[in-house]
């Protein structure tokens, strides 16, 4: 049945962070500042600027205090960044970051892959990143990846993504972005993993980051709208491919999704137009196309 | 999000999963009562058309030889689809692409259980339709005056007077007749379309007799908000079982519009292969959506179409390389990226 829609969503925006991470050359950092200052132009509230983790793991985040430090920074647009343990959280704050992000999953075999631990260590490491961010003042805001299928564990079940997100919240972040990391998600899985989760934390402290990687992303958006979520992430282009399919697509494109919010009559306070020429801006620097069709179509209503 | 190999598309667990997903055996059974399509409001049942020999084909720049355009329908033939649309008896003038429609009719396999409709615009090509042994015919009406005298060059009502002509012949033979209205969410020329309007045109094609009324959105403009408003319209004078929804993905938004088409009860969907056939009235713009794609999230609603999503895929694989394109399905791009599909 169609249930009702949110009056509003956020839409937080990814692509300087999950977008780049994901995209094959490295940007320069001039670049990167210059995209995250555009995209605070467009009305997006939430920007995801950057990561502190090590530069071996991620060459394309090693400027991430340059990046923090050089972005112009706009009253009431939030600018996170990922932690992934307490030096980084320390990295982050020295450089000027009043919000952080840390990475959970709700599959033990991508956790190990991924960070070389168990989940109960992973979350382990993440307390001290908590307790930091409470004296520090500073909001968490809780990612679990795999939740609608691992690349390595195949099949997610939707009671441990709900304890993995039910752990995260209990230890202070304010909101959980379940992510559908591989794209494999259809409707029928994100309704009832959400289903699930909606037991365990409240839907108002839910978003979901959906991967396009099988066309998917958009109907499975639709379908948390339906179930109450309010805060769906996206990527500028759809920047960002999937590390696990190559060639194929990665994150949804936010012009995509803005698109399709404006058509329910959903309030964003996003700019289409604004954000399609930010899109612009960033492929011509990555010198490749746009994966958002809303920027492909030029046929205007 | 770390360092990951890229030896994973052995990853055995992720075929696996893929597996489930694109149905290569039988459809998984529903693990959960809440899985159950009608425990969430939806058909049980979905038929897919599919319109990648004419409407996708139509749209592609290269002229597809007829060996070609018959290998294509006969491979989607063996996947389980229950219908293939598969030429228009146009003047190729218009449609050079469809020229080679007689020879494309008798040269295809007929599969019992799979309908081969072609599109007829008038009482000529219909008559052609059936001396070249067709056994169902489609008409194409537009919810857009302007749309209507651009393309077909007389106004809505005319061509309601020309498609009688054609449902009246087909009456007398007992051919079905499907009836399409264009531009059901936005008109290239117009802009805006009234729900209304879309209404009083099925209305018309359904009320002489056309079987199914496919409503399509031509430029793909539509989105889960304005695909509501129309249908609401249209189910006041169509029942539901006679509704169809004929998505382009110009704007990406097919999947949304076909999932809340769905949610409001309608049971048939067109699509294309490998999503073949661009937009005309957006250069380099995509066209229809994927029949992988689609089929790979109704598959995941627990929905029966009756497809092999893999063999699908291998008709696409056969066409792109035809054409010498890549895919525009997603699904598809993914499948051959990780090894599951070869």
């Amino acid at each position: 049945a169609t249930g009702g829609y949110p009056k509003r969503v956020k839409v937080v925006e990814v692509g300087p962070r999950d977008g780049l991470q994901n995209e094959k050359n490295v940007v320069p950092t001039p670049v990167k500042i210059n995209l995250i200052n555009m995209l605070s132009e467009t009305g997006l509230q939430v920007i995801e600027a950057t990561s502190f983790v090590s530069p071996k793991w991620i060459p394309q985040m090693a400027d991430h205090t340059e990046v923090m430090q050089g972005i112009n920074k706009f009253p009431g647009i939030s600018y996170p960044v990922l932690t992934p343990n307490l030096k980084g959280f320390q990295a982050a704050v020295a450089a000027g970051a009043k919000e952080v992000s840390i990475f959970g999953a709700a599959s033990e075999l991508f956790t190990k892959k991924n960070i070389n631990c168990s989940i109960e260590e992973s979350l382990e490491r993440f307390d001290e990143v908590m307790k930091a961010a409470r004296e520090a003042s500073i909001p968490v805001r809780g990612y679990v990846s795999c939740v609608l299928g691992c690349p390595y564990e195949g099949k997610i079940s939707a009671a441990k993504v709900a304890e993995v997100s039910k752990k995260m919240y209990s230890m202070g972040c304010y909101e959980i972005s379940l992510g559908d990391t591989i794209g494999v998600g259809t409707p029928g899985s994100m309704k009832e993993m959400l289903a699930v989760v909606m037991k365990e934390v409240p839907v108002g402290a839910l978003a979901v980051h959906c991967h396009d990687t099988y066309g998917q992303a958009l109907a499975n958006i639709l379908v948390a709208l339906q179930m109450g979520v309010s805060v769906v992430d996206a990527s500028v282009a759809g920047l960002g491919g999937c590390p696990y399919a190559q060639g194929a697509s990665g994150n949804v494109a936010t012009e995509d999704l803005v698109y399709m919010l404006n058509g329910l009559g959903i309030h964003t306070g996003v700019d289409l137009q604004k954000l399609m020429d930010t899109g612009t801006f960033i492929c011509n620097a990555l010198n490749r196309k746009t994966n958002s069709k809303v920027s492909q179509a030029s046929c205007r209503l | 999000m770390g360092t990951v190999p890229s030896a994973l598309k052995h990853c055995l667990s992720y075929q696996h999963l893929l597996k489930e997903q694109l149905w290569i055996a039988e459809p998984p059974a529903a693990a959960h009562p809440a899985q159950e399509p009608q425990a969430l409001g939806l058909p049980e049942y979905v038929k897919i058309v599919e319109v990648g020999p004419r409407d996708g084909l139509q749209n592609e720049k290269v002229i597809v030889p007829t060996d070609i355009k018959i290998e294509l329908i006969n491979q989607l033939s063996k996947t389980g689809l229950p219908a293939i649309e598969v030429t228009s008896f146009v003047s190729s003038k218009w449609v050079p692409q469809m020229a080679d429609h007689k020879e494309v009719m008798r040269g295809i396999e007929r599969h019992p259980g799979v309908q081969y409709p072609v599109l007829t615009p008038n009482l000529q090509g219909f008559h052609s339709a059936i001396a070249a042994g067709a056994t169902e015919v489609s008409v194409f009406g537009a919810a857009s005056e302007s749309f209507s005298k651009m393309n077909i060059n007389c106004s809505i009502e005319e061509s309601i007077e020309k498609f009688e002509e054609v449902t009246k012949s087909a009456r007398n033979m007992n051919i079905p007749v499907r009836g399409y209205v264009s531009c059901a969410l936005g008109c290239p020329y117009e802009g805006n379309v009234l729900p209304d309007k879309v209404a009083e045109v099925s209305k018309r094609l359904y009320s002489m007799g056309c079987y199914e009324i496919s409503l399509g959105d031509t430029i793909g403009v539509g989105t889960p908000g304005s695909m509501k408003k129309m249908l609401e319209a249209v189910m006041k004078e169509i029942p539901l079982s006679a509704l169809a929804v004929h998505c382009h993905d110009t704007y990406g938004q097919a999947l949304a519009n076909i999932l809340t088409a769905i949610q409001m009860g309608v049971a048939v969907v067109d699509s294309s292969v490998a999503g073949l056939g661009g937009c005309p009235y957006a250069k380099g713009a995509t066209g229809n959506v994927a029949t992988e794609d689609v089929i790979y999230m109704l598959n995941g609603l627990g929905i029966n179409t009756g497809v092999n999503l893999c063999a699908v895929m291998e008709a696409g694989n056969f066409i792109c390389t035809a054409l010498n394109k890549k895919t525009n399905s997603k699904v598809a791009q993914a499948s051959f990226s990780t090894g599951t599909i070869n």
